[in-house]
């Protein structure tokens, strides 16, 4: 068996988590002070996610960049490949907070989402 | 022969300055408790302040038990705040003068408008702590940013303010800006922090600078900030208990750019101009009860009275104000 010490993130009160691990499934979670804790332990131990953020590039809109999220946390190790698709993705019609940007993103069954209203603009760069 | 531009003279209720997470929280407290004359003066050309660049999540677990972006945590507030006729936004109006009496003078494009408020909370937010205000000896090349500034380049702008970077001081957001340069695709060679521990919250040095195996350096200070044009490198030292330098262990970090992330600083000159007594150190206003100042009506709210850590805290204590305020005009 196997001991390992986390940090929770899941909020701000960051809980030391000490977790025993066996054959690499969490067997016992201890030091949360919620439920959370021990969720985000077996994640992490056994498939660390993130919420992924970032911001895309528009056209014609009223701001140039567009603020976008994940609507659920895809795996640590795809957030690269993320980040270059999202490089590619340009925003061209206006949309509301949440409206859908890039649906089954990198075929992970979660959506790229907006998070911030954008309008149409002047089409001018700044 | 420049004539004179004609100034517009009047009187409101409630005046709010600052339409970030405190001043639209105060905004919308006031009204749910009785005041019916709101004006909201803000700066830029969108409500929302610093939040809309805070592009990561970890805003409104406290408030609304989500977990949200700072972009959509504003825009709960926004959208709440356009559904309220009584109070009127104005953008891009920059506050420049305020007096005792409660008397502002503002900018927006083409005008110049004086008004005068019965009661007034200022959410002016907080700034950051500057190169100066740590004393990095050196030269004054390019590339030197504060995090905050870097954060609005990337997030707002869509502009990567170098290739690679050194980060000084483990504040929160620089800690934020370490992930957010990484994943742009540029090097975070290190953070440097002169204390023994994080300034950040323990979240954050994980989730910004451990997920990325980036080095942190606690107990180092950077001595020396080298470049003619462009930052070239840094020059950094092991520090002893007394926050000295210790001889013989420095080392030098090659990089293109440096961002300051060592705290922040309520934004109070316009309340000083008006004669509030403000505690130097740390130019919060000297105060007997949260949001209070020492002129009657006049309040302070948010990041302006004191740094908080969560816009969630932010949001609370900003909507006390707007009781405050409305309690103030109602027994006035």
């Amino acid at each position: 068996m196997i001991i390992k010490h986390l940090t929770c993130i899941e909020c701000p009160k960051g809980c030391g988590l000490s977790v025993d691990i066996e054959n690499c499934k969490v067997v016992k979670v201890q030091g949360q002070r919620c439920p959370k804790g021990e969720k985000y332990a077996v994640a992490e131990v056994e498939n660390p996610v993130r919420i992924m953020t970032s911001a895309v590039l528009t056209r014609g809109l009223d701001i140039k960049m567009l603020p976008v999220r994940t609507n659920s946390p895809i795996p640590k190790s795809r957030i690269q490949e993320a980040m270059r698709e999202i490089k590619r993705i340009r925003v061209e019609r206006p949309v509301r907070t949440g409206e859908i940007i890039v649906k089954n993103f990198l075929g992970l069954g979660v959506d790229l989402v907006a998070a911030r209203d954008v309008k149409k603009g002047d089409g001018s760069i700044f | 022969m420049t004539r004179k531009k004609k100034t517009l003279s009047f009187e409101r209720e409630l005046v709010i300055v600052g339409g970030g997470p405190a001043g639209m929280a105060a905004a919308l407290s006031a009204y749910e408790n009785g005041v019916r004359d709101i004006l909201l003066l803000e700066r830029d050309q969108y409500l929302g302040g610093i939040l809309n660049q805070c592009v990561h999540t970890g805003f409104g677990l406290s408030y609304f038990k989500e977990v949200l972006t700072g972009p959509e945590y504003a825009g709960r507030f926004i959208r709440q705040i356009g559904n309220v006729p009584k109070i009127e936004v104005s953008l891009k109006s920059f506050v420049v003068c305020l007096t005792a009496e409660k008397k502002l003078t503002y900018i927006k494009p083409g005008e110049l408008q004086e008004v005068k408020a019965r009661a007034l909370i200022m959410a002016t937010g907080c700034r950051e702590k500057t190169r100066e205000m740590v004393h990095i000896a050196g030269t004054r090349p390019a590339g030197v940013f504060s995090a905050g500034l870097a954060q609005k380049l990337i997030n707002i702008e869509g502009l990567l303010p170098g290739k690679s970077a050194v980060i000084v001081g483990s504040g929160d957001i620089g800690l934020i800006m370490a992930r957010r340069l990484v994943l742009e695709g540029a090097q975070v060679k290190a953070v440097i922090e002169i204390r023994k521990e994080s300034r950040g919250l323990v979240r954050n040095v994980v989730q910004c600078v451990e997920d990325f195996d980036i080095p942190l350096y606690f107990s180092h200070k950077i001595s020396r900030i080298s470049g003619r044009d462009r930052v070239e490198k840094v020059l950094v030292s092991r520090v002893d208990d007394a926050s000295r330098e210790i001889p013989g262990s420095q080392f030098e970090i090659s990089c293109d750019t440096v961002l300051i992330s060592v705290g922040l600083i309520p934004e109070n000159e316009l309340i000083e101009m008006a004669g509030v007594a403000l505690n130097r150190e740390t130019n919060s206003p000297v105060s007997e009860q949260v949001n209070r100042t020492s002129v009657p009506g006049l309040f302070v709210c948010g990041n302006a009275y004191k740094v908080y850590d969560l816009a969630d805290s932010v949001t609370r204590d900003s909507e006390l104000a707007g009781r405050m305020a409305a309690e103030y005009l109602s027994a006035g």
